[in-house]
């Protein structure tokens, strides 16, 4: 973990992946986020959480260049975000795969390196190895001839996290891969993803509406509630003095004997739910 | 008409009939772009749009004999009209069904019209509903030729953003990919073979060959290739065998349309049933987590 340190100063030794400065963003009449300052490192695992509604896709749909900022200035790996960048991978949050989809994953995963070229395809032997190389690295070597609809919640997770990382993106954007698994499966993602982190150092962002599971593996947190972002190592952000003072009333951040975080008061935010 | 068990001799003898010549020719390239257009169709979950598409083409036909032009120009022209509006309304697959219902029946509206002030109506209004592949002229052979060359060389080129698209629309977007256009493209594609389709089987029977051998492919194969191989595959043995019985039996007093549904139909049921077997037989390797849903991220809070 990364030694403690401001928000918007922790500077990582190989610059930086994201740069956000005096960041507005919202649609049309509403306001979701302002006055956003924050940097994210080269190879940093960050967890983004907070309330429903806070504006967290609202992120990610900024760093892909897909919505503008109204005021400020973002820089994403060293440019302006646009949209259809190969340096960035994305898992977007899913409610559902249909059953009746007969289609195998590792097609899936191919089209994730190449589904968005135009023509005939040429290159496919070259595709086909990155693309098993890819469900490789998540361990999903067998999952690869499985149709889709048939597969676990945990099983597409590592299908779509394959499919994000097969391009070899230099940033992984990850809404909410966790909601929806059981704590076994929660716990062998993560591990899952850090690992990813670390050998491929690839600048990690992950919504997840529950920090505990991640908590030991973070570099930083990215806390948004109240139209407000705080950003720091998970021990600055997440206490008590730090969330009363991003909401404006008073919250309490408990621990329990094995480290884990319960966040009470205010609007609830997220509470622990029982398993 | 008599059959004999010389498969050879008996294609000899319908051929010698220049309208059943081109009733196999046009039965051919239907099947071949609707089988591979359908796979798209199961894939973006579009039975309606494919459904809504046939019934708007009614409308078109219906003007053009009023016209006396040959009504698979205006099937092209309601198609495609009719298809661009419900794509640039529906903009994303999970509402699109309401679009398409309204622009489905102001469509039929019209055609409503058209019905009202033509009067020697029944046979024109019976072929397009229910096909005429023994009556395909040359011209629209020709026709039909050209339009499915335009949908194969249009679907080389957008084939994969095509099925990425339809696979992960988030993603796809994300990567940069113009979904509004894609799925114009898509629609204008289903229209242009829903138009030619109707001709050999008719509006009311064009999912026989739009949507059921592409249903049936993907019972069969998880690979796109083989998928859409198997699709075509169905497509022309329901076309050919269809016109050879119907041509055979009972004197020839049955129409073809008929038998293609019907085979089509039965590869379908047999592809299920098969697929169910199979299913039994060797158990997915991971039936201990079937118990787990196959959606992720059901609740947000």
């Amino acid at each position: 973990m990364r030694a403690p340190g401001g928000p918007a100063s922790v500077v990582a030794p190989d610059g930086l992946a994201i740069r956000a400065q005096g960041l507005e963003v919202g649609y049309r009449n509403r306001v979701v986020w302002h006055d956003a300052t924050f940097e994210v490192g080269k190879g940093e695992f960050v967890a983004v959480i907070g309330p429903n509604g806070a504006g967290k896709t609202t992120l990610f749909r900024l760093l892909l260049g897909i919505q503008r900022p109204m005021r400020g200035s973002l820089e994403v790996l060293g440019a302006p975000p646009h949209r259809g960048t190969p340096r960035i991978g994305y898992v977007p949050q899913r409610h559902e795969i249909d059953n009746d989809t007969h289609v195998a994953a590792e097609v899936l995963v191919h089209l994730g390196a190449t589904g968005s070229r135009w023509g005939p395809e040429i290159a496919f032997r070259a595709t086909h190895e990155a693309t098993h190389e890819a469900l490789e690295a998540v361990g999903a070597t067998e999952l690869g001839p499985k149709p889709l609809g048939s597969m676990s919640g945990g099983e597409l997770q590592r299908i779509f996290l394959a499919e994000a990382i097969v391009g070899n993106p230099e940033m992984l954007l990850l809404d909410e891969p966790l909601s929806n698994l059981d704590m076994r499966r929660t716990r062998e993602l993560v591990e899952l993803v850090h690992n990813l982190v670390k050998t491929r150092h690839v600048t990690t962002l992950l919504v997840a509406h529950d920090i505990n599971p991640l908590i030991e593996c973070l570099d930083r947190v990215i806390y948004i509630a109240n139209g407000h972002v705080a950003t720091g190592p998970p021990e600055k952000v997440l206490t008590s003095t730090s969330l009363s003072q991003l909401y404006g009333v008073p919250i309490e951040v408990l621990h329990d004997s094995r480290g884990n975080i319960v966040i009470v008061g205010g609007e609830n935010p997220h509470e622990r739910e029982p398993a | 008409m008599s059959f004999s068990w010389n498969i050879v001799t008996d294609f000899r003898q319908i051929w010698q009939y220049s309208f059943m010549v081109q009733a196999f020719e046009a039965g051919t390239i239907v099947a071949i772009v609707a089988g591979i257009v359908g796979y798209f169709v199961i894939l973006r979950r579009s039975a309606f749009a494919a459904h809504a598409l046939g019934h708007v083409g009614f409308s078109g036909a219906a003007g053009a004999v009023l016209l006396g032009v040959n009504p698979v120009y205006g099937l092209l022209l309601f198609t495609m009209s009719g298809g661009t509006a419900m794509a640039l309304l529906g903009r994303k697959a999970a509402t699109r069904d309401v679009e398409i219902g309204t622009v489905l029946a102001f469509m039929m509206g019209i055609g409503l019209i058209f019905l009202s002030l033509y009067s020697g109506y029944a046979t024109e209004a019976y072929s397009i509903l229910f096909g005429d592949i023994e009556g395909v002229s040359v011209p629209s052979v020709i026709l039909t030729l050209e339009a499915a060359a335009a949908v194969l060389v249009v679907l080389v080129l957008i084939y994969r953003p095509l099925l990425f698209s339809s696979l992960d629309e988030d993603v796809a977007e994300a990567k940069g990919l113009p979904l509004l256009a894609l799925n114009v493209a898509f629609m204008l594609l289903l229209a242009v073979v829903i138009s030619v389709a109707v001709q050999v089987v008719g509006i009311l029977l064009v999912f026989a060959l739009t949507v059921t051998p592409a249903a049936t492919a993907v019972r069969v194969t998880t690979r796109p290739a083989a998928a859409l191989t198997v699709s075509v595959g169905v497509g022309l043995l329901s076309i050919w065998l269809g016109l050879f019985i119907s041509w055979f039996a009972w004197n020839g007093q049955f129409p073809p349309s008929f038998f293609i549904v019907t085979i089509s139909f039965s590869c379908y049921v047999l592809a299920r049933a098969a697929s169910a077997v199979a299913d039994r037989i060797a158990p997915r390797s991971s039936a201990a987590s079937s118990t787990e849903p196959a959606s992720v991220g059901g609740s947000t809070d």
